[in-house]
């Protein structure tokens, strides 16, 4: 919260570590890609994520970014958005991505898929009122399609429509001809994606980031490559030994 | 299969046993016959020409040296067919004993009732293994090759094939060669060469084996994968192995320039392979564009080429398998989006048909080489080799799981380690290398430890692996299939997490994934799509893939059972947000017309399977690896249903019609109420409206574009007073112009309409 002095120490690290359970070496990795990102200020705002070339050609790059200004995505059910935010709110949003660990549990994987729906259901339901709406789900094709021109958009509008109505069908059940069926509910999103297995699929690898060598605003020639690779392919000490005890290392 | 039931069951297999036993004897007889009075048939030609006398003119004459080889090619064939068949019709035996166990019995039945009768059994020719029988049921493997998975699980297969395949041969040799070191074995003669060379043969995974086990068992794809995978990738490192330790056994010496030339060898045999059979692939791909008007020998050119590859890798001592596999997985994004739907139809049936009477002969002629063959029983060797097979396989896979696990983001369990280390079975693959060796005392003992592996593996593994997977509780193969939603967030994800690796300034795996797609949009689509469907993005060849699915099993499922009845549908009316508040029609007259216009429907139905019936038979082939006939009848039917029942029951004036056809996605549960005499949908089924522009599409009812007419005049039954919205004109005007376009006058259709409204 707040600001963060330029060289945390380790109780600063503590505090985070045990909110969204990365290591200490993955939060301070992550600090650094901060910085450099906001061009060392305290908070980052959308322009800034606006710059990073490898996001321009993603089609769903708007709702990526706005995701990081949601407020219901960083656990502490609020709602809304914001336009600036800070350090900790970065990392609690990086950390939807963390894979379970092996140890856990069946119900903490139910908790950690939970989660990672929750994430993107938030997504796709723009405007917070807690289901996503035809309408919404007929954006979320459109943006997916949105490269391939004007064959897209009465494409994407028939399958938006086809999907709502798989939703409907597998939530509902039946309805009457002159019922009317709002939207998908978060409940209606978990039955729905209930096969997806989502906590294998929805995670990036934190392990073997080093964002010194990693982080270029141009693509990376050769030496770069190779020397950042031969770092990241090495198995980096970070997962071995803890310092200190965090619950949820990998 | 219940259409294919005959009237006698359980003694049917042995019945179909003397029956092929027969044919061969015959075949025998007349080789006999043959080989006794061969001279005899040119013979009396001369003697007649010569001597003079007249001989009458031979009505019917013998002459079977002229056919004999494909006579009796195709007796084979026969047999191993009639013996799949039998064993299907005896269900309770395919349910506990694997299909390949079974094919081996026969065939050592074969060759037994063969040597009886005196003949020379033939033995499992290695030409004709590797030349003949192994391309179709690796190409049927490659070409259907789940590429998802298999990219997202490439270095896990990668350690185990090629990590794990050079463990097994160097442990098993080592061990081997320490147990020929054992005075009471005699079997001093056995150098470590030699027993490397045995390792290295016996330690591969073979795929037939595989294929033909896990088909049956059906486990998560994540496992069949990985232990496919590795069968796949292992014959590298094998046909390297292989061929070093021959020219090391000739040469006598090793040094380490050798072994390191081995290494070489190896990127050169799987890079080469793989090279090899890309080249051939986009030949494949590229030639496809181009067939559009010669839709007929599209399927070749997907055949051939892929031979081809096999053949020309096999040529400079490439890796084959990896060449076939390289060209399948290279080829099938781009042929399939060029060539017709029933070439794609006619590639997979022709595939799955020749791998699987290949793999029915190669494990028959399994059992009859077994038969066959000279053996040189050592009870030491034998019995250590499979003790030590086994115990190679379990510490390799434990060992590797340790190393990647490291790397895994879904670590593998205990359970996922048993499967792979108990799925490890070996096949055709490791006898026909064996018999490649060459001849000596040494050869027979190693061919007959071979075949007790062999023996061991698929029969005891084999068999016991289904009850494991079940005891167990290994997770199951997902039964739902794609669904378009799945699809959906597939990409979503895919994107999410390119964005998410962008903003962490992390070039992994999705990077890396997306950059290979844009070029693969960008310049290499290009080239080898023909037409439109280069530009079209991947969720929207999904959707009209999965449409057309959805609109051929509509069509096959045609013939005429008694459709079940249903209450109402989820369709566009429900989903759709309305525009203005709806005005509520008194509920009495909605449900009486809505049961007037569902039996006019179903009396359009009828007609409408008639016609569809004669027109698509002959055009379409049920795919048999989708559901039973029942239930494509009924999912027909509620699609048919649900079809029409979306079309007239709803929606505003600017929706736009277009040719109708299908559904996405069923949900194998059904709700059936008797509610009325006509079938409407179940509460599965789901309406979609089809897209404009998709050339590949079946158009099964040819109903011409409806205009919504909101015009209350036009209606046939003028004369009654309603307070109706616009959707119930529609609906009328609708089931009119249906009428009209089916030429079928619908019967009664408005005095029972006229009279109805009134109520």
């Amino acid at each position: 919260m707040g600001a963060l002095q330029s060289a945390p120490g380790q109780p600063e690290y503590t505090d985070l570590a045990e909110k969204t359970g990365f290591s200490f070496e993955q939060i301070a990795v992550l600090h650094k890609r901060f910085k450099q990102l906001s061009h060392n200020e305290e908070t980052l705002r959308r322009d800034h994520f606006e710059k990073i070339p490898d996001l321009a050609c993603n089609p769903i790059r708007a709702q990526i970014i706005g995701a990081f200004f949601d407020k219901r995505n960083y656990r502490q059910n609020g709602e809304g958005s914001v336009e600036e935010i800070g350090f900790e709110e970065f990392l609690v949003v990086m950390s939807h991505f963390r894979p379970p660990s092996m140890h856990f549990t069946e119900e903490q994987r139910e908790g950690i898929r939970r989660e990672k729906l929750r994430f993107l259901f938030n997504m796709h339901d723009t405007d917070n009122d807690g289901t996503i709406t035809l309408e919404e789900y007929r954006h979320v094709v459109e943006e997916l399609l949105s490269r391939s021109g004007a064959l897209g958009k009465e494409t994407a509008k028939s399958i938006a429509d086809a999907a709502m109505l798989e939703v409907a069908s597998i939530s509902m059940g039946h309805m009457e001809p002159d019922e009317f069926y709002e939207g998908i509910t978060f409940e209606h999103f978990l039955k729905l994606l209930d096969g997806f297995e989502i906590e294998s699929k929805m995670n990036i690898r934190f392990l073997n980031m080093d964002t010194a060598t990693m982080f270029k605003s141009k693509p990376m020639d050769g030496n770069e490559f190779s020397s950042a690779y031969i770092k990241f392919s090495i198995p980096s000490i970070q997962q071995v030994s803890p310092k200190v005890n965090a619950p949820f290392r990998e | 299969g219940a259409p294919l039931r005959l009237p006698l069951r359980t003694g049917s297999g042995p019945v179909l046993l003397l029956l092929l036993l027969l044919l061969v004897s015959v075949g025998s007889a007349i080789h006999d016959a043959v080989s006794g009075t061969n001279g005899t048939n040119v013979d009396p030609h001369h003697q007649s020409n010569s001597s003079g006398t007249k001989k009458p003119f031979p009505v019917l004459s013998f002459n079977y040296d002229h056919v004999r080889m494909p006579f009796e090619i195709s007796l084979w064939i026969l047999l191993a067919l009639l013996m799949k068949l039998g064993f299907h019709i005896i269900p309770r035996v395919s349910h506990v004993v694997p299909e390949s166990c079974l094919l081996i019995v026969v065939g050592l039945l074969v060759g037994g009732f063969i040597k009886a009768i005196g003949e020379e059994a033939p033995i499992l020719d290695s030409k004709l293994f590797f030349l003949y029988l192994l391309p179709p049921i690796i190409l049927d493997a490659g070409y259907f090759l789940p590429i998802r998975a298999f990219t997202e699980n490439m270095g896990t297969i990668l350690v185990f094939a090629v990590v794990g395949t050079l463990w097994n041969s160097f442990f098993i040799g080592g061990m081997m060669y320490g147990v020929c070191q054992i005075e009471s074995a005699q079997l001093g003669a056995v150098d470590l060469l030699s027993c490397l060379h045995f390792g290295c043969i016996i330690s591969a995974v073979d795929p037939v084996a595989v294929l033909a086990v896990f088909e049956e068992i059906h486990i998560h794809e994540l496992l069949y994968i990985l232990v496919f995978g590795e069968s796949l990738l292992n014959d590298a490192v094998t046909v390297v192995l292989y061929h070093l330790f021959e020219e090391f056994s000739h040469a006598g010496t090793v040094t380490v320039g050798d072994a390191f030339l081995g290494v070489i060898c190896f990127f050169v045999v799987s890079l080469g392979g793989i090279m090899v059979g890309a080249i051939y692939g986009l030949l494949g791909a590229f030639t496809s564009r181009f067939t559009s008007h010669t839709r007929v020998i599209e399927p070749l050119f997907v055949f051939l080429y892929s031979y081809m590859a096999y053949l020309s890798a096999e040529v400079f001592h490439l890796s084959g398998i990896m060449s076939l596999i390289a060209c399948g997985v290279m080829m099938r994004p781009y042929v399939e989006a060029n060539i017709s739907h029933k070439s794609y139809t006619t590639i997979k049936y022709f595939l799955k048909m020749w791998s699987s009477v290949s793999e029915t002969l190669i494990f028959i002629f399994l059992g009859v080489s077994t038969v066959a063959g000279p053996h040189a029983w050592n009870w030491t060797f034998v019995i250590f080799t499979v003790i030590i097979c086994l115990v190679s396989r379990v510490l390799g896979v434990i060992g590797l799981t340790y190393v990647i696990n490291k790397f895994r983001i879904v670590k593998l369990t205990k359970k996922d380690q048993f499967i792979v280390a108990y799925g490890g079975l070996r096949g055709a693959i490791a006898f026909s290398l064996g018999f490649l060796l060459t001849n000596s005392q040494v050869k027979h003992m190693f061919l007959t430890a071979i075949i007790t592996v062999i023996f061991f593996t698929v029969f005891v593994q084999g068999m016991t692996i289904r009850p494991l997977v079940e005891l167990l509780a290994v997770k199951r193969k997902k039964e739902s299939k794609r669904s378009i939603n799945e699809e959906i967030h597939t990409q979503f994800l895919d994107h999410l997490l390119t964005g998410i690796e962008g903003i962490c300034g992390h070039y992994g795996h999705h990077h890396w994934k997306d950059k290979l797609n844009r070029f693969n949009k960008t310049y290499v689509k290009r080239w080898l799509i023909a037409g439109d469907r280069s530009t079209e993005p991947q969720l929207i060849s999904f959707y009209n893939k999965l449409e057309m699915k959805q609109a051929i099993m509509l069509v096959e499922s045609g013939s005429g059972a008694k459709l079940p009845t249903t209450v109402s549908a989820i369709s566009m009316q429900n989903v759709q947000p309305k525009e203005a508040p709806r005005q509520r029609v008194i509920p009495t007259i909605s449900k009486s017309r809505e049961q007037e216009i569902r039996k006019i429907l179903r009396a359009n139905l009828q007609n409408t399977r008639q016609r569809l019936r004669s027109y698509s038979r002959h055009d379409l082939m049920i795919d048999p690896f989708e559901d039973n006939m029942s239930e494509i009848r009924f999912r027909r039917q509620k699609v048919e249903m649900q079809r029409r029942m979306s079309h007239y029951l709803t929606v505003p004036a600017n929706r736009q019609e277009t040719p109708p056809v299908r559904k996405v996605c069923f949900e194998p549960e059904h709700q059936v109420y008797n509610y009325d005499a006509i079938a409407i949908e179940s509460p599965r089924g789901r309406d979609s409206r089809p897209t404009p522009s998709s050339p590949n599409d079946v158009s099964l009812l040819n109903e011409s574009p409806q205009k919504p007419n909101q015009s209350s005049t036009t209606r046939a039954a003028g004369d009654v007073e309603l307070r109706v919205k616009t959707e119930d004109e529609q609906e009328e005007q609708d089931q009119l112009k249906l009428s009209r376009c089916l030429s079928d006058p619908g019967p009664n259709q408005e005095g029972e309409g006229g009279s109805s409204f009134r109520s």
